[in-house]
């Protein structure tokens, strides 16, 4: 492997390894915030061991998610000096404006919520958990914004050899961004729901604490319900913008090859990529793709072979990974709509097949999760800015491929190690359940 | 061009308030397995910068992202010249973070020393090698027209070297001072003692770097420009001896106010020494990475400038406030006692 795919290959494992751990950060700092707000409003007890209990497993996997965020600010400058030279005069504002409002925000004040619990009010307290969801939240937002800058590059002018800014607020509201923020951050949100059913669930097959995980399992029910709906509503949108602005991500995306009015899409469909074709197409939808593309059934959509090679993406790759994403979206509407009727009806107890399904649903949110990253940039490839800079012409020139292997290395190895303790700590303490309320620990 | 030398002025800010913040809190982490004996000890001086260290540590993020907005040329360069060395700073880095907050929640004695070797070596490493490649960077860098030609290794010269332990006594004696202002008993006693044993080699140390630094580069061209300047040099020396003065009379805050000053005044050496450079060619000046040469565009820089003036002051007072809250001395019981310290 040479060094470009390897410094790919690297990218797409820090990544998606920082992740795992920054969507759960976005959707529980928020639920968190709510407990303790109900706290607070409420002054029951059982919402102070509800902030808690789910508050320790958020610091678990904050603490990696914080770690992990440095790796990619560094990286750019490490095996992208290029891109970095090239796209740094716009690229490079929005990173430094998530530093200076949203980090600093979400990193100090994690400190002060968990070391003040005995020296503020109440009131105060649950101030700093909102502030913390609320720096984590724009933290994603300005990520974002550079992200969408990458994948439709706006407020720009080539001039000195480089991209240059010429239009800041272009850049903060590009609409690309705004639906990408909504879409991920929503995502973060079902995944954190999924996660606090799923707990909650195995505690209530257990019969352990029941009063105590049915309360987190309906605040959870009703975020997630709602995630599902909005993250669909606002992919739909994303979908469209894709279309208009990216047409090799979306006929990849949707493995369609020959240029057409009125696309139908198949239900049923694996992709030939080697005879550009598609090897299955079964049950078709007449004039569904050109609906989902533009909601104009005869819009006319543009086919692989209608754009040079070297300008497309991988198609499999894209083509399974959205096929996936999409399905587990629906799948989570359906799952997170059940809960929530059964929960508010109080008949969860009984169901213990359901209960079950949404104890091992845990991992499905996160897998969706990834593969909407994949779907993002796998799709945007050969481009490293659409339309504007290639992958290819953007990596490190002084950055030998035996230097990125060895840190390719690296990165998987204590990655996964570190994974690997996340997980052990994270099932630990879920299964170990809330403590009794009493803030000092018998001596 | 007001812009470069305001955003030159501010990178050098970022940069030194990084290492004055987290220069304690690095220092702590190096001392801790030395200071502290048993496990209740070791809690205690993990608790005393446990609600600091993240927020410590976006000082570098703020500082790199400001290097990519400010100056992405210098970034570019910076980073990837730097690769094996900022590879290493960042594994320590990570595995410090993380071991702070599992080191407690695990089983048995050897996943807390696991994590404690963690906490030394990530704290250890990234002192010394930042030192090294400030060192290195002061020094000048290898560039030509065909690029970079230096490796992790010949990045260990001797001046880096001296650069490097420089910096770990530097932050060891911050460390110590900031053990003695936030513990009791007797931690607080041996950290005490350390803060006052360390200042003379601080202060040999410091003398040396910045006599040496005379030697392989143009370092002392600025200030023979402006001899009033050597005044910061000088402050950096003065800091440190008003500190062993301090800890003489049992004024440890005083003390850790005064390393705090000197920490500055040692990074505004070398950016004053730097200036209008970032990073100097060693070899071919035509290459040296200037404020000129490496910046963004002046609608960039100004953008920018206005998010700094309008936020860093907000962060700093808030940063500054939850010190304020978080003020006291902790103990090996307290913390033993209270569920949700580390």
């Amino acid at each position: 492997m040479d060094a470009l795919m390897l410094a790919r290959l690297q990218f797409a494992v820090t990544c998606l390894f920082h992740f795992i751990f920054v969507p759960l950060t976005l959707g529980l700092s928020v639920m968190v915030a709510v407990m303790e707000t109900l706290y607070v409003r409420r002054g029951e007890e059982k919402y102070l061991r509800m902030t808690k209990f789910w508050g320790k497993l958020f610091l678990i996997n904050f603490a990696l998610g914080v770690v992990t965020g440095i790796t990619m600010e560094f990286q750019f400058g490490m095996n992208w000096a290029e891109y970095s030279k090239y796209v740094g005069d716009i690229f490079g504002a929005p990173l430094a404006i998530e530093a200076t409002v949203a980090f600093f925000l979400e990193s100090t004040f994690i400190g002060l919520w968990v070391f003040s619990w005995e020296k503020v009010s109440k009131k105060m307290h649950a101030t700093f958990i909102w502030l913390v969801a609320f720096g984590t939240n724009m933290s994603a937002l300005w990520i974002l914004l550079a992200n969408a800058w990458m994948q439709k590059p706006v407020g720009y002018v080539l001039r000195n050899g480089r991209a240059e800014m010429s239009d800041f607020g272009a850049l903060v509201f590009n609409p690309y961004g705004w639906l990408k923020f909504l879409h991920t951050n929503l995502s973060g949100y079902v995944i954190a729901a999924f996660f606090v059913m799923g707990i909650s669930a195995y505690h209530l097959l257990k019969k352990n604490e029941t009063e105590f995980f049915r309360a987190s399992f309906r605040i959870a029910a009703v975020f997630g319900f709602i995630s599902s709906l909005g993250v669909a509503m606002v992919g739909d949108l994303n979908g469209q913008e894709v279309a208009r602005y990216q047409p090799a991500k979306f006929a990849a995306m949707e493995s369609h090859w020959e240029t057409r009015k009125g696309a139908p899409m198949a239900l049923l469909q694996v992709p030939l990529e080697s005879e550009e074709r598609n090897a299955v197409e079964l049950i078709k939808i007449p004039k569904m793709l050109s609906i989902l593309a533009t909601h104009d059934p005869h819009a006319e959509i543009k086919g692989l072979k209608d754009i040079p090679k070297e300008d497309r993406p991988p198609v499999t790759i894209t083509f399974f990974s959205f096929r996936i994403m999409v399905g587990l979206g629906t799948l989570f509407i359906l799952l997170s709509g059940i809960a929530l009727y059964l929960s508010l009806r109080n008949r969860l107890e009984g169901k213990t097949l359901f209960l079950r399904i949404l104890l091992y649903s845990i991992p499905l949110p996160y897998i969706a999760a990834q593969l909407g990253w994949i779907v993002a940039e796998v799709g945007r490839q050969p481009w490293i800015v659409y339309g504007l800079m290639r992958t290819k012409d953007a990596i490190s020139r002084n950055v030998s491929a035996g230097q990125v292997l060895v840190s390719l290395l690296l990165f998987t190895f204590f990655y996964g190690i570190l994974g690997v303790v996340d997980i052990y700590l994270m099932y630990k303490f879920g299964k170990k359940g809330p403590e009794p309320l009493s803030l000092k620990a018998e001596v | 061009m007001e812009y470069q030398v305001t955003w030159f002025v501010l990178w050098g800010v970022l940069w030194a308030v990084y290492f004055m913040l987290d220069g304690f809190d690095l220092g702590v982490g190096m001392l801790m397995n030395f200071i502290a004996r048993s496990d209740g000890e070791k809690r205690l001086v993990i608790n005393t910068i446990g609600p600091f260290w993240d927020g410590n540590e976006v000082w570098l993020i703020t500082a790199g992202g400001a290097t990519f907005a400010a100056f992405p040329t210098t970034y570019a360069y910076m980073f990837s010249y730097l690769y094996p060395a900022l590879l290493i700073i960042l594994f320590a880095l990570i595995f410090r973070g993380v071991a702070f907050e599992f080191r407690g929640k695990g089983e048995g004695d050897k996943w807390k020393r696991s994590w404690d070797i963690a906490i030394f070596a990530g704290s250890s490493l990234p002192a010394l090698l930042f030192g090294v490649a400030f060192g290195n960077i002061f020094r000048g860098l290898p560039i030509d027209a065909s690029g970079y030609h230096g490796t992790l290794f010949s990045l260990l010269n001797p001046f880096g070297l001296l650069s490097g332990v420089f910096f770990v006594m530097m932050f060891l004696q911050h460390g110590a001072l900031w053990l003695s202002i936030k513990t009791d008993g007797e931690v607080r006693a041996r950290a005490e003692k350390a803060s006052s044993g360390l200042l003379y080699p601080v202060i040999f140390t410091a003398v040396i770097f910045l006599t040496a630094t005379a030697f392989p580069s143009k370092f002392y061209d600025n200030f023979a420009k402006a001899p009033l300047l050597v005044a910061v040099p000088m402050l950096a020396v003065l800091g440190f001896a008003a500190a062993k003065f301090m800890t003489a009379r049992g004024k440890w805050k005083g003390a850790f106010f005064a390393s705090c000053a000197s920490i500055i005044a040692v990074m505004a050496t070398g950016m004053i020494s730097l200036y209008p450079n970032l990073i100097p060619s060693s070899i071919d000046p035509a290459h040296s990475l200037t404020i000129f040469n490496s910046s963004s565009s002046p609608y960039t820089l100004k953008i920018m400038t206005i998010v700094a003036l309008l936020f860093v002051p907000v962060v700093i007072a808030y940063q500054f406030w939850v010190y304020r809250v978080l003020k006291g001395r902790l103990t090996v019981e307290g913390v033993v006692r209270d569920k949700h310290s580390y």
